[in-house]
């Protein structure tokens, strides 16, 4: 058990191979995703990119649409703009709606 | 290989792509894609979508490779009523060969799918050797938990496969530190807690998606709290202090004179901690005490006759 405790660790950056292995893509795949504007990493080459915080998760949900319903890069793009708005909204809508 | 007699659920793979059992291989595939897009776990959110689309995509497995779907016509249908406990024939895949195990699907379906098509296949595809592949998992945690940082117990069941070749599924628990101010979407890696290596090499990593339960209060985005803050309507028009329950502790808010419904109020770095710690958005809500006594009516009758006040001045006419 406490081995496990120290095992665990707060995923905070990842570089470009870290996060290829992370959401299972090829390197190619992730540079087409900065490309789009999908993902924002900082640093100013491939080298030195670190991705953070939002960028992770929307690197393993981009895979996923990719991997399950064969959306391309431009799609995803598209569909995880659309899903950002809606999950504002619905946060939105739930100040309005009684508890 | 014997297949030991067991029980299990029957599933109707038919049904859950909602296709008749005659269905062409272009209306399975497209039955499939439709479900697929409806219920994928990062367009669905509803409780239910998960394992919904686990279902489609189990029975898709299943019925697009033509001899998998003909051993699986030839068990015929759910015995009793659906979802019957269900064993099958011996020998009921006997004249039949399987080609590959579902190799893009991570994780394991039912116990009906790894029982009738993939024994002694490594439910995991992935990697031949070296090491064994990560895998990913969500951890559902309470904003307070998010506050403070705690360690949490996590049941997983992860299939193994035996000395016999022969996959079984191995229960265990392992103990998981939440770090304080953790976000949702948020990962947490467990180095060697993945899928175990077919041969020598290491263990995968396991990563947890960290998810907040529903709060009753509170919604959280990113660092920041939003909460909908009750206020006495003479609080709203006197304005003045209120205290106000945190996870964090409690804390003075001071509320405007003339206060309304619907303001916004900020509590800087009063949100999840961290470097740069969240705040918390407080949104008035004005809320009229319930009138039952004599006095507090009277209180009322005055204020209606006291008060020149026309709420509803703006809609004109």
């Amino acid at each position: 058990m406490k081995k496990a405790k120290r095992r665990s660790v707060l995923v905070d950056a990842l570089s470009l191979q870290d996060l290829c292995r992370f959401c299972e893509a090829d390197e190619a795949w992730v540079i087409e995703l900065v490309e789009h504007g999908v993902l924002e990493p900082n640093g100013a080459s491939s080298e030195t990119w670190r991705f953070r915080g939002v960028n992770i998760l929307r690197a393993k949900k981009a895979r996923r649409l990719n991997r399950d319903l064969g959306i391309n890069i431009a799609g995803i793009a598209m569909v995880l703009e659309l899903l950002e708005e809606r999950d504002a909204i619905s946060r939105r809508l739930a100040q309005y709606e009684a508890v | 290989m014997s297949l030991e007699p067991r029980y299990m659920e029957y599933k109707d793979y038919y049904k859950t792509l909602g296709v008749t059992r005659d269905a062409s291989p272009e209306e399975i595939k497209r039955a499939f894609r439709k479900n697929a897009r409806k219920y994928h776990p990062d367009v669905n959110t509803g409780p239910e979508a998960d394992a919904k689309f686990k279902d489609v995509n189990e029975a898709y497995e299943v019925l697009k490779d033509p001899e998998r779907r003909a051993a699986y016509d030839q068990l015929g249908q759910a015995p009793h009523s659906d979802g019957a406990q269900y064993r099958p024939p011996p020998d009921w895949d006997s004249g039949f060969q399987f080609s590959g195990g579902g190799a893009d699907s991570s994780g394991t379906f039912s116990d009906f799918f790894e029982t009738l098509f993939r024994r002694g296949q490594h439910p995991m595809g992935g990697r031949a050797s070296g090491g064994g592949s990560d895998s990913h998992a969500k951890i559902h945690i309470e904003i307070e938990d998010a506050y403070a940082g705690t360690t949490r117990v996590l049941s997983l069941r992860t299939p193994v496969v035996d000395q016999n070749g022969s996959v079984n599924l191995q229960d265990r628990n392992i103990s998981v530190r939440i770090p304080k101010g953790v976000t949702q979407g948020q990962h947490i890696r467990l180095s060697g807690q993945g899928a175990p290596s077919f041969d020598a090499g290491p263990s995968g990593d396991l990563f947890l998606e960290v998810a907040f339960a529903p709060h009753p209060v509170y919604r959280a985005d990113g660092k920041d709290l939003h909460l909908d803050l009750p206020i006495a309507p003479w609080e709203a028009a006197l304005g003045g202090h209120v205290v106000m329950p945190t996870p964090g502790g409690k804390v003075d808010l001071r509320i405007p004179k003339n206060a309304r419904t619907g303001q916004k109020l900020r509590l800087k770095g009063k949100g999840l901690p961290g470097a740069i710690a969240g705040d918390i958005y407080a949104t008035l809500k004005i809320v009229n005490p319930k009138v039952s006594t004599e006095e507090a009516r009277k209180l009322f009758e005055q204020m209606a006759e006291a008060m020149p006040f026309d709420p509803r001045a703006h809609l004109g006419g």
